[in-house]
């Protein structure tokens, strides 16, 4: 045994560590440096799922039904896994709406129904209080076990006055008052909580870790060792198998998986922390796959742990469910015991505070909050500021539920075994599903109908499974188990309508979950949603589709910002509702507060504020309360959201319009930057022209000037002037030709008109063309042909005109630089793609400096002095024309000898617009 | 006096014919470069009283002709008239700049470039 000091001790310095971490947290947050706002505390306060009954329960489970303790973390992982959409939406719709709690949730949904809130509470109150009665009492037993001498029967329970669990309840209360009900306003997160939530789920993790790992390898050489003996034992060999010695019960394991995927979205503690402390949508990506690896590494050596609990106490009567606790101590290791029991204190206070937290806010928003608001005193209390009266009545209530749940524990503390209320409460919460979901997915859904479905789904939960438990405890005659109510077998609680096969609690959760279901969805569909529920269901369903300034509000009627204001001051405190209103009103663009109108949109703001504090159901009372309201209609409803969709869809004009008027003016620059580039284009182009233009207008002048001036001048010197001033002209004339030519091409105004040419022929007219021009100069011209063959060349789809112009021009050139007595071969082939033509000279070739500049416009090959009287323009038209005919034009450098100039063409020009080349004169490599 | 030298350095052969003849006819002594390193060494070898010199030469222009001539103290005494068919005003300041003493623009009047010659010798000490 442990000395009770020591144990004590322990436990409250721990509470004390738990203390000093959620000041810290409070303390960062107020700093605005917040501990929570990080995806991976967010996903381990969600293992506040994970309660003592996990710490305890499950090696007891296991002890009992080997793999049995599975479906309950199996079931969670599924929901994280398929339902992160539905939390996600839930996570939305919570913000949006400052939801608080469950309750708030649901009662919202169904147009902020004050009685559907409460109901759910009333459900929440007796389906929790028992859970938390099983923390404390989960805390109880493990300290009576590190406290009495082995082999020793535990102590009778103790008065209430005498028991340590008591001052623990007590310590928990005001831990929780302390910092769960620090602010009014309950969709504040509570971040120093969620601390030491995230930090209670280390340790509870670490513990049982601990003492898997001193019992697999520390009693046992080895989980192959544990499993080996066990198996060598037929009672112990069948825990592993799913079947448990008979057929495998799949409906049991189904419903054990359901109810816990269930219970991990509706539990209000699960709610609390999944939802409401919720600070970033995008954490929950992360707690999707860490909450379910967290739940299967605490439970990886469950079954270890059993086994190796039930070998080692062979024959002796040791409870399973504190084998964690009893093992260690059997062991003599003190240290590890008073660990693991840190352990199981740390999973009972997180559950405890957590679940204290969400059902309190329930209790006094949607319990005691509406009784008070009857109260014509309450309600109409003129000047009272009721803020502060607020906070005391949350901490009331969370006094009152650790009371309740103490109390319950010191009642029926010994009446069931802790894994039989924790699933009585998972079935109670599992009620909470058609509603919730239904709400969530289907604007059809009305409070009549959840209302309906939630006392259907309670009562029959209640007859089918609560009640049993509580005769079973010996409370009741169990008459009425064996023989039904009233003596009719049919209205047996466990074998309702004769229904059998099942057990208990599959067959409570079958027929309430049925009853629940048809109750829902039978009296929604048989009356219509009113204007209130209407607009809920769309704000709540479509609540991805609304957000911002565009999310219609339902509400018509007249207010005035003075009743507004004094309602706010009184519920939220005068500073901060001054405080909130004028930066409301900033945002509307009014001064102050004053100034501002009192239209539905500043009613449906302070209904939200009020509703942080006191939840939606009562701010909808309370703003009722102060204004005078029309009751809106289904039609009201579809004509705001009429209206609302048209601001929509005129601010998404809006942004449409911006949007491409943004890009009309990208466009319009990028067009500038072109016609800029164009224009000096342009300007060097016209600069060139003019420069050639002038050139033999020089000449011209000069000459002409020259004669006139001397009438004197020999006759064969006029001559010569004159032959000089026809040859100029003649170089005008064509370069005037040229430079249309190519201005007609590049803009692409020129006409072109494609036959089907034969190619042979037209090269056999260049060549005769152009067969005086090298007679003159001396030099032979050969055209090569390609072997005619049986069949005849393919006729090319082109414009014979504008080809014969290019032949012209590369002959001419060709002829211009051949030397005296050299040779220009022109070849001719052909392919599957199309021709190819070259004309090669013998004479000096280009040099490699001019390669690069031939196909520019008045770039002239040759020296000055022999230069022939070109334009500059002849070849880089000629690219151009080749090019508008789908082929290419270049100088082929690796030609050895000479200038080679050779272009393809394609069979069939392109269609549609010509490709223009760059001016660049990049050959192909 | 002896007769003064005047160098025209052109490219354009049709241009090197009339300015020769107009040259000649007022009784110059002529000599002819065809590219820009042609005119320059003939400068540099025959100092002559005057250059005729074209803007848009190959291997040196006449800009890169003219720096060189400035920026040699024995060729201070050589006048510059730079010809060109680039009207640009910023092609004229450029001229002028690096130190050509007249510019004319092609196509130019006959008289008026045998005017400007005839002031530029004049001015020579």
């Amino acid at each position: 045994m442990i000395s009770p000091a020591l144990v004590i001790g322990s436990s409250f310095a721990y509470l004390l560590l738990l203390f000093a971490i959620a000041t810290y947290g409070d303390r960062r947050a107020s700093q605005g440096r917040s501990l929570i706002a990080n995806s991976w505390t967010y996903a381990l306060s969600l293992c506040v799922y994970c309660t003592a009954w996990t710490y305890f329960g499950s090696v007891g489970r296991a002890a009992s039904g080997g793999v049995w303790f599975l479906p309950i973390y199996l079931g969670p992982t599924l929901a994280m896994v398929l339902g992160w959409l539905v939390i996600r939406k839930m996570i939305r719709i919570a913000r949006t709406y400052r939801i608080t709690s469950i309750a708030d949730f649901i009662g919202s949904r169904y147009g902020k129904s004050p009685l559907l809130a409460g109901l759910v509470t009333l459900i929440a109150v007796v389906g929790i209080v028992p859970y938390i009665a099983l923390q404390l009492k989960a805390i109880s037993a493990g300290y009576a076990l590190l406290t009495s001498p082995a082999g020793q029967a535990l102590n009778e329970p103790l008065s209430w006055h005498q028991d340590s669990t008591f001052y623990v309840a007590l310590a928990l209360a005001g831990f929780t008052m302390m910092f769960g009900a620090r602010h009014l306003d309950s969709t504040k997160r509570h971040e120093g909580m969620v601390a030491a939530i995230a930090f209670e789920s280390v340790v509870k993790l670490v513990a049982f870790l601990a003492v898997g790992v001193f019992v697999v390898y520390g009693l046992f050489n080895g989980l192959g060792d544990i499993f080996a003996r066990a198996a060598a034992k037929p009672e112990l060999q069948k825990l592993v198998r799913l079947e448990q010695g008979s057929r495998f019960a799949w409906t049991q394991w189904f419903a054990l998986t359901l109810l816990s995927m269930l219970s991990v979205l509706f539990l209000p503690r699960q709610f609390q922390v999944m939802v409401v402390e919720n600070v970033q949508e995008s954490h929950l990506r992360r707690a999707v796959w860490v909450f379910p690896l967290y739940l299967l590494a605490i439970n990886l050596l469950v079954l270890p742990i059993a086994l190796g609990g039930l070998l080692f106490f062979e024959g002796s009567a040791m409870n399973p469910e504190t084998f964690v606790l009893s093992l260690p101590l059997a062991a003599g290791q003190h240290a590890l015991a008073l660990f693991v029991f840190i352990g199981g204190l740390s999973a009972a206070t997180g559950m405890v505070i957590v679940e204290t937290i969400a059902v309190s806010t329930m209790v006094s928003n949607e319990l005691v909050m509406p009784a008070l608001l009857r109260t014509r005193r309450f309600r109409a209390g003129g000047g009272l500021d009721i803020s502060r009266r607020l906070l005391i009545i949350r901490r009331a209530a969370i006094l009152l539920v650790l009371v309740l749940g103490y109390a319950y524990f010191h009642i029926a503390g010994e009446a069931y075994a802790l894994v039989s209320i924790g699933l009585i409460s998972f079935a109670a919460v599992a009620q909470f599903a058609p509603a919730v979901l239904g709400g969530l997915y289907w604007k059809g859904g009305t409070r009549a109908g959840a209302l309906a479905g939630l006392l259907a789904g309670f009562a029959m939960w209640a007859y089918t499974l609560m009640l049993p438990s509580i005769a079973k405890s010996g409370w009741m005659d169990t008459d009425f188990l064996a023989q039904g109510l009233f003596g009719l077998a049919l209205l047996k609680p466990e074998q309702l309508l004769g229904l059998q096969g099942l057990d208990s609690l599959t067959h409570a959760l079958f027929w309430s979950l049925l009853v629940n279901v048809g109750a829902y969805v039978g009296v929604a569909l048989w009356r219509a949603p009113s204007g209130q529920e209407a607009s809920q269901a769309l704000l709540f369903v479509d609540v991805f589709r609304r957000t911002g300034t565009s999310s219609p509000v339902f509400w018509r009627g007249r207010a005035t910002v003075p009743d507004l204001l004094a309602l706010c001051e009184r519920f939220l405190g005068a500073q901060r509702a001054r405080l909130i209103l004028e930066t409301y009103a900033r945002e509307r663009g009014a001064r102050q507060i004053e100034d501002l109108r009192p239209d539905a949109q500043l009613v449906s703001f302070v209904e939200h504020q009020l509703g942080g504090a006191v939840g939606s159901a009562s701010a909808r009372v309370l703003v009722a309360s102060v204004a005078e309201e029309e009751t809106l209609t289904p039609a009201d409803v579809l004509r705001i959201l009429d209206e609302a969709s048209q601001v929509r869809a005129h601010s998404r004009e809006l942004e449409d319009k911006s949007r491409s008027l943004e890009r009309a003016t990208q466009e319009l620059r990028q067009a500038n930057e072109q016609l800029k580039s164009l224009d000096r284009l342009k300007d060097d182009f016209v600069s060139s022209v003019t420069h050639e233009l002038r050139t033999p207008l020089t000449s011209i002048r000069a000459l002409a000037e020259l004669m006139r001036d001397d009438a004197d001048m020999p006759v064969a010197q006029r001559q010569q002037f004159m032959g000089i001033i026809a040859g100029e002209t003649e170089r005008l004339s064509r370069l005037v030709n040229q430079v249309l030519d190519m201005a007609k091409i590049e803009s692409g105004h020129a006409e072109w008109h494609n036959t089907d040419v034969d190619m042979p022929a037209l090269l056999k007219q260049a060549v005769a063309t152009t067969a005086e021009l090298f007679k003159e100069r001396g030099a032979q011209l050969h055209l090569h042909l390609p072997a005619s063959g049986p069949q005849v060349m393919p006729r090319l789809r082109t414009d014979p005109d504008r080809l014969m112009q290019v032949m012209l021009n590369l002959l001419s050139n060709a002829a211009k630089f051949v030397p005296r007595g050299g040779a220009v071969q022109v070849r001719l082939r052909h392919d599957a793609q199309g021709v190819s033509v070259q004309v090669q000279d013998n004479g000096p070739g280009v040099p490699e400096a001019q390669q690069a500049l031939i196909f520019e416009k008045f770039r002239q090959g040759g020296d000055a002095l022999n230069r022939p009287q070109g334009t500059g323009l002849g070849l880089p038209i000629s690219r151009h024309i080749i090019a508008h005919l789908g082929g290419r034009l270049w100088l082929d450098a690796s030609s050895a000898a000479g200038a080679c100039f050779q272009f393809d063409l394609p069979w069939k020009p392109p269609q549609g617009l010509p490709f223009l080349p760059a001016t660049s004169s990049e050959a192909p490599a | 006096m002896s007769v003064a030298k005047i160098l025209v350095a052109d490219d354009e052969p049709n241009i090197v014919i009339s300015l020769e003849y107009l040259m000649k006819r007022e009784g110059y002594e002529v000599l002819v470069a065809r590219d820009g390193q042609e005119a320059l060494d003939t400068i540099l070898r025959e100092r002559p009283a005057l250059v005729l010199l074209d803007v848009m030469m190959p291997k040196k222009t006449g800009f890169e002709v003219c720096q060189a001539v400035r920026s040699d103290e024995a060729l201070s005494l050589v006048r510059i008239v730079m010809l060109t068919a680039k009207g640009r005003d910023t092609d004229i300041a450029k001229g002028l700049a690096l130190g050509a003493n007249a510019y004319m623009t092609k196509p130019f009047s006959t008289r008026e470039l045998v005017t400007k010659v005839a002031e530029l010798l004049a001015a020579a000490p």
